[in-house]
Formats: structure tokens, C-alpha cells, sequence
């Protein structure tokens, strides 16, 4: 017997509402509400170790962007000039410390030096007026000589230098010293024989001091042409009298008459005050090149930034996609993209990375070779998480619901199902950036990838070369190398907590 | 099982032959090194690309097409790489490259033979000790060691134990004997850097297995019916941790030919990951195709090995199996 005879057809008119009065409703709920991302943000907070990393990674990125804007008047100076490369490989200075007489981060190093060296800084001092040495701790004999254990300034240890000025430079630095009184040309000295320009005094070929009563006996050029009007050195008897019989001589010309040139012992600490208007002191040091390594990482770090938020955000995109429809899809079609994804995930990066840079470099410059390449393989990962996602959703009965009411396939996939995985999509495309940064700076140490110029570089290569100072100069890689550990680990902790966070199943775990 | 082997190789060499093919051509398609550029190794050179089929007789190129018939031909299956053409010009690439291998090996069965007790037993000591402070300092440690990147501890070992405590030389000794007493010590630094990532590698998964196993309720039973905390450990949870662990050093060892690219340019191994980066910076593009093949049939074959290895270990996980 059929049953569909037996049920008769009944006009519409004849239904009708039982109790059209009373509005039926779901009861409201009496708590508060909690969301996908408000329980998500719950779970995140609890987690200490997330927060604080997550609190170091915003620090990073403020550094990383805010530091060459606001340094850009002063640090980025030393970037574009080459007066910079006398300013080499300075060490880190904090004016705090060198205010309370602290013996760290005050751009001094220990020495132990031997007593020429001592009588070479000693003269210098006395000649410019600041401390090379600013500490002795020890003095001892050793095999019958007697050294020193000291603490030297290497900004002012730097000393002397050559510069030959022009008419409207030289006139210019002489204003300068009238108006503050800070002296940077020196008296000229006679002593062509030694190219160091800070020995200023009686010295054999190796320029070990030679002492009379203690003192060092000075060298200088007395009287002769130097157009020099400006203040003069103590001990100068031209300081009481420009037209002394025996004043210095502060200049040798060179030159015609017509475009004369003065070369002139500079003192380079307050040149650089001079030139850039503050006084030399870098927070992390300077580089072997002079550059200002708080500024420079900076722009490195703002590079790799961008660069893995980039790459994220594109391979967000195409793994999406690309997963999404593996996922949704499957069986044949699933098939064929698995096996293009298998292919491109097994050639090595550094292999992808060097074929782009060799076909594309040329054409579309560096940094898009760069991209280019972490974009090939860089979505694999991305679409197979989603691709999971997708089987994990898609037989579920809220999507054979939508599909039932006529869902278009476009619209179930990223209307009901991606949503779905959206927490495993943010957590992938979070730790992508960790991985990226690595990556680049792996290839960019490497030498594989070079993007050092005057005002980009990378974390890899300031890493590449400050490598053979590591046992002379360890704050050239101290300061990159802490900068990537601690991004890396930041990153990872916050990327577990972020995936905790997602994950709903340990909604209450450890409460 | 046999079948899904098979099925796996076929599409794994099916994978590197796409792969190096792709690499062969955009290699071929960039500017070729006229041979008039070596001088008087010219002879050398052209006569093994004549060999190699990639130029005729007078040194001009011949279409790409043909090329990669005598590439698949001569060289995959010849096997004939061609000669060095920057690094060694006019040494053949397989010697040398063959040469170079065993300095590789030799750091990576050292960094192997350190960090497997270590990782084991620091990840099951964490385990173990859960929540108490030993845990939390081993997970601490290894979740920096996981992170830093490699070259960063590299340089801390070189500055601390290199120079400060001068325990080793700074750079690997030259010389091919590996196994002298001052060889083996001058390779140290190179082998902890290694060995800590891959220690903290073994930790993490083995307390991460280890805590799951030690909450499963077939190790309560264990318990209840009468055998000590060391017994169960030992008999029960271990082996049952070790399934996912054991593919893990499985692929290691696969991964023993292939070398560090940073660690090995750092401390001055001669090895294959110099060599790598040499014929990169060189532009050898002899080097660079055979090491970028070697290096893609490696990871590739890790990858099947440990896959298979789980089937063997875990006779639960029936790999390829229909539902």
C-alpha cells in the first residue's frame, strides 16, 4: 500500500494559526554571551608566558618602526656620509652609566697594555683634555716589564686624523671653536716620518714616546703661514698673542693661490660633535663600516618585518584558496594539487631562492626575487592546514543544511566553512613569520641573498660581517643575535598561545 | 605494505625528476660561461661539455630540448655531472663532490651519537618530573634552544669555549685524516652547535609523548595490577612513547649526507653545505645542480623513510590502508 494516497491534499485556507496571541521565543539566555574570539582572548589572557612574549614582539615592532624615523635627523647622518668610517667600531655607550661612573655599556673596554702604550694614551689626553683612560685597576710586572690593567675609552682613543679642508671648511670649523670653544684642529707637527696623527711628540719610528723628566716633548710647527685666527691649545704662546715669535702652527697649505687647501690634525670626537651636532654616543656601537648599529638594526628589523608580513599575508591568500579547494572538492581534483604541492615542497628553499635571485634579480630587483621565492613554496603549508580543515567541516550537517537550502559551493566554502578554521589559519599564518625571518637571514648571512647597501641591510648581514670580530668587537653580533633570539623565541611562545587560545576543546582544562 | 612502498618510490624519483629537471632547465636558460674564459683549462672544459652534450664540438650551445635528452641520458643516468667550471675548474664534480662528503658525515654521526641519549633522557627526565622544577627548567631550555636560530648558539659556542676558554680550535683543522685525536677535537664545536638543536628536538618530543602515554589509563591498569613506577615506565609507557620518536631518528640518520649549510660555513667544515654555498656564491652551476639535486633526493627520501618506519614500528598504523 502507498502511503502518499492516503494522505489527502488540504487546501491552504484550512490551516490556521492555533494561538495567533502568543509569540513564541527561544528563552534568552541569562549569561553573558562569550563569542569565538572573546573565549578565545579568555583562554589567551591566562597564558603568562604568551602575554609577555606578546608584549616583547609589540616592543620589537616599535622599535623596528619607530627608531630610524625619530633617529632619521641624527643616526641616519652617518649612514649616507663617509666621515663615518673614522667612527669605526665604537662600542656601546649609555650616557646613564658613564654619568654614575658605572663600568658597563660606558663605550670602554679593559685593556692591559704595556707602558708605551700607556705614555701614547697619557699624551693623547693631555694634548685633547679628555680621558682616554678612564680607569687603572692594576699595575704588575710581568717578565720584567711592567703592564697595566686599564679602562679605555674608545671614543676618545680614536684620536687624530688627517683632513684636508677646504677655504670655506676650514673657515667654518674656526667659527665653530670661536662660538663653543671646543678645539678640533690641533696643531700641525714636524714629524713627516710617522703618518699616525696622534703622535704629537718626540717618538721612535714605532711611536713609543721618548720621555725627558716624565713628560713627552712636543713636535709641533711653529710660526709659518696658516691663516689660522681661532682658539689656540694651551701652551700655545700664540694663546696670549696671535703674532707670538713661537706660536703654532695649526695648518700646512697646499694648493695654489687660487684654490688653497689646509691639512689639518683633526681631533675626531669633537669633529663629530661639529659635523652632526651631538655628542658621540651609541647605544648598541658602531659597525666596522661606522655605522650606528642601534639605527642600522633598526632598519634591518623593519625589512624583515615587512618582508614576513608580506610573505604571511600572500600565502594566507593563496593556501586559502588553493586549500579550500582541495579540501572542499577532494577526490580527483585533491589528487592532482596534492601532487603539484608534493613537488614544489620538495625542492629545498635555498634552491628556489637561488634560482629566482639568478633569473629575476636583474630584472625585478632583489627584495621581489626574495618574495617571489617564499611565495612559491611558502603556501604549501597553509593550504594544507585548511585542506584538513575543510574535510574535518565539510560533511557536517550545518553545511548539508546550506547545501539543502540551495548554498552555492563558493558561498559554503567561504561562508560556512571557512569560518570555521579560521583560528588554525591565524595561528599558521602567525608563525609563518617567524620562519620567514629565519629564513631570510639564514640566506642573507649565508651571503646567498645580499641586500646591504647604505640604507638597507639585513639582520643576516650585519650578523655576516661583524663575524670576524667576534673575538675583538662581540657587540657588532651581540645586538643583532639577541634581537633574532629573543624575536624567535617571543614568536614561538606566542604562537603556542595563540593556538591554545583557538582551540576550544580546552575550553576549562585547567580551571 | 610492500605495494604502498613501491607506490612511494615511484613517486618520490617521479618528484626529483620534475624537480631537477625544472632546475636543469632554468639553469641551461641563464648565460652560458663562454669557454674562451678559462684559458688554458678551455680544452678541459669544452671537451666534458661536449661529452655532457650541452654544446657541440665548437663550443655553441645546442637547442635546449636536446640538452635535456642528453641531460636525462649522460648525466641521470650516466652520471656524469661535468667539471668544476669556477671552484676547481676543470675537476670533475662527482670527485670532488664524493670527497667532500665524508667531513659531513663525520660531524653529523657525532652530533647524532650526543643528542640522542642526551635528548632522550633530558625529554624523559621532563616527563618523569612533570610540573616540578626540573621540568620547567628542561622545557624552558629547550624551548629557547628550539627557537634561537642555529648560527646564534654557533657564535656563543665559538666565543665562549673557542675563545674564551680556548677548549678548541676556532676553525676545523685542515687534512683528511678524520679520526686523529686533535681532528676529532678541532670538529667539536661544529658537532655541540649541531647536537643542541637536535637535542632540544628529542626533548620536546619525548616529554611531549612520554606525559601522554603516563596519563593513559593502560598504565593505571599496569599500576593496579602491582608494578612499580620504574617497571610500568620502563615496560610500558617508553615503548609506547618511542613509536613517534623512533621514525624521528630514523630520519636523522637519513639526514646524516646532508650538511649545515651556516654551521658548516661558520666553523669551517669542508664539507658538502660549504661546498653548496661556495658553488652558489661562485656561481658553479655544475656544483650547484648536483648538490641541489642531492640535496632534494635527500629530503625527499627522509621524508618516505619516515613514513614507512611508522608501519614497521607501530604494527597498529597500516600506512596507505583504505578505511
Amino acid at each position: 500500500m502507498s502511503r502518499e494516497q492516503t494522505v489527502p491534499q488540504i487546501p491552504r485556507e484550512k490551516f490556521a494559526f492555533s494561538d495567533p496571541s502568543r509569540m513564541i521565543h527561544d528563552q534568552k539566555i541569562e549569561t553573558k554571551q562569550i563569542g569565538y574570539f572573546r573565549d578565545a582572548w579568555n583562554r589567551f589572557r591566562k597564558n603568562k608566558s604568551s602575554v609577555v612574549a606578546a608584549i616583547i614582539i609589540v616592543i620589537l615592532l616599535l622599535y623596528a618602526i619607530f627608531v630610524p624615523i625619530f633617529c632619521e635627523t641624527t643616526y641616519s647622518l652617518s649612514l649616507t656620509d663617509t666621515t663615518y668610517l673614522t667612527y669605526i667600531k665604537l662600542l656601546p655607550r649609555n650616557k646613564l652609566f658613564v654619568k654614575l661612573g658605572i663600568d658597563f655599556w660606558d663605550g670602554c673596554s679593559k685593556q692591559t697594555i704595556g707602558i708605551a702604550q700607556k705614555n701614547y694614551f697619557d699624551a693623547m689626553s693631555q694634548e685633547t683634555g679628555h680621558d682616554v683612560i678612564t680607569r687603572i685597576y692594576d699595575e704588575y710586572e710581568t717578565s720584567g716589564k711592567t703592564v697595566y690593567d686599564v679602562r679605555v675609552d674608545s671614543y676618545i682613543s680614536n684620536g687624530f686624523k688627517y683632513m684636508t679642508l677646504t677655504q670655506e671648511q676650514y673657515d667654518d670649523i674656526q667659527k665653530w671653536q670661536n662660538e663653543t670653544g671646543r678645539q678640533i684642529i690641533f696643531p700641525a707637527i714636524t714629524s713627516a716620518s710617522v703618518t699616525d696623527a696622534n703622535i704629537w711628540f718626540k717618538a721612535d719610528p714605532k711611536g713609543i714616546p721618548e720621555m725627558k723628566n716624565g713628560k713627552v716633548q712636543d713636535i709641533y710647527k711653529k710660526n709659518g703661514v696658516d691663516n689660522y685666527n681661532s682658539t689656540r691649545i694651551d701652551g700655545d704662546p700664540g694663546k696670549a698673542n696671535p703674532n707670538a715669535e713661537n706660536r703654532y702652527r695649526y695648518a700646512t697649505l697646499t694648493g695654489d693661490s687660487k684654490s688653497v687647501s689646509y691639512k689639518c690634525r683633526i681631533f675626531t670626537y669633537n669633529y663629530f660633535v661639529y659635523r652632526y651636532g651631538f655628542e658621540p654616543s651609541f647605544f648598541f656601537g658602531t659597525t666596522a663600516f661606522g655605522q650606528d648599529i642601534l639605527t642600522r638594526l633598526a632598519s634591518g628589523a623593519r625589512f624583515s618585518f615587512l618582508l614576513a608580513i608580506c610573505v604571511s599575508v600572500i600565502n594566507l591568500f593563496i593556501g586559502s584558496i588553493y586549500g579550500a579547494i582541495e579540501g572542499y572538492f577532494g577526490g580527483h581534483v585533491d589528487m592532482v594539487m596534492e601532487r603539484i604541492s608534493d613537488v614544489l615542497s620538495g625542492i629545498p628553499f635555498t634552491v628556489v631562492s637561488v634560482l629566482f635571485q639568478l633569473h629575476l634579480a636583474k630584472k625585478v630587483g632583489v627584495v621581489p626575487a626574495l618574495l617571489f621565492a617564499f611565495v612559491l613554496t611558502g603556501w604549501i603549508g597553509m593550504a594544507a592546514r585548511v585542506r584538513m580543515q575543510f574535510y574535518r567541516f565539510k560533511g557536517q550537517e550545518y553545511v548539508l543544511a546550506a547545501r539543502t537550502l540551495g548554498a552555492s559551493d563558493w558561498r559554503l566554502m567561504f561562508k560556512h566553512i571557512f569560518p570555521n578554521s579560521l583560528g588554525t589559519i591565524i595561528t599558521g599564518s602567525v608563525l609563518v613569520i617567524p620562519g620567514v625571518i629565519f629564513t631570510e637571514s639564514s640566506l642573507t648571512y649565508l651571503g646567498i641573498i645580499n641586500l646591504d647597501s647604505s640604507t638597507m641591510t639585513s639582520v643576516g648581514t650585519m650578523l655576516a660581517n661583524a663575524r670576524q670580530y667576534l673575538s675583538t668587537f662581540p657587540h657588532m653580533i651581540f645586538f643583532p643575535a639577541l634581537f633574532i633570539s629573543l624575536l624567535e623565541i617571543s614568536f614561538n611562545l606566542f604562537g603556542n598561545g595563540l593556538r591554545d587560545a583557538f582551540n576550544p576543546s580546552l575550553r576549562g582544562a585547567d580551571e | 605494505m610492500t605495494k604502498y612502498i613501491i607506490k612511494r618510490v615511484l613517486y618520490m624519483l617521479l618528484t626529483f625528476f620534475i624537480i631537477i629537471s625544472m632546475c636543469f632547465i632554468l639553469i641551461r636558460l641563464l648565460p652560458n660561461v663562454p669557454v674562451q674564459q678559462f684559458g688554458k683549462d678551455m680544452s678541459l672544459v669544452l671537451q666534458r661539455r661536449v661529452r655532457q652534450g650541452l654544446v657541440d664540438a665548437s663550443g655553441n650551445p645546442i637547442p635546449l630540448m636536446q640538452q635535456y635528452w642528453h641531460f636525462i641520458v649522460r648525466t641521470l643516468i650516466g652520471g656524469d655531472w661535468g667539471v668544476s667550471e669556477a671552484l676547481y675548474i676543470g675537476q670533475d664534480c662527482w670527485t670532488i663532490f664524493v670527497s667532500k662528503l665524508p667531513f659531513t658525515i663525520m660531524i653529523n654521526v657525532y652530533s647524532i651519537i650526543i643528542s640522542i641519549p642526551l635528548g632522550l633522557g633530558l625529554g624523559i627526565l621532563a616527563a618523569l618530573k612533570k610540573n616540578k622544577w626540573q621540568d620547567h627548567l628542561i622545557s624552558t631550555g629547550v624551548m629557547v634552544l628550539v627557537s634561537v636560530p642555529s648560527y646564534v648558539y654557533a657564535f656563543l659556542v665559538q666565543y665562549f669555549l673557542c675563545f674564551k676558554l680556548k677548549l678548541f680550535p676556532v676553525i676545523m683543522n685542515a687534512g683528511t685524516n678524520l679520526f686523529t685525536p686533535a681532528m676529532i677535537r678541532s670538529t667539536m664545536p661544529a658537532v655541540i652547535s649541531m647536537a643542541l638543536g637536535s637535542i632540544a628536538g628529542f626533548a620536546r618530543y619525548t616529554r611531549a609523548e612520554l606525559t601522554e602515554v603516563l596519563t593513559s589509563e593502560y598504565l593505571l591498569l599496569a599500576r593496579t595490577k602491582g608494578l612499580t613506577r620504574a617497571q610500568t615506565t620502563v615496560r610500558h609507557a617508553l615503548r609506547n612513547a618511542m613509536v613517534p620518536i623512533f621514525p624521528m631518528i630514523i630520519g636523522e640518520f637519513v639526514g646524516v649526507l646532508s650538511g649545515s649549510l651556516i654551521i658548516e660555513s661558520i666553523f669551517g667544515v669542508p664539507g658538502t653545505g660549504a661546498l653548496y654555498i661556495n658553488s652558489i656564491t661562485a656561481l658553479d652551476y655544475n656544483f650547484f645542480l648536483l648538490l641541489s639535486g642531492f640535496y632534494t633526493i635527500i629530503g625527499l627520501t627522509a621524508n618516505i623513510v619516515v613514513d614507512i618506519s611508522y608501519g614497521f614500528i607501530d604494527p597498529r598504523i597500516r600506512m596507505g590502508s583504505k578505511k
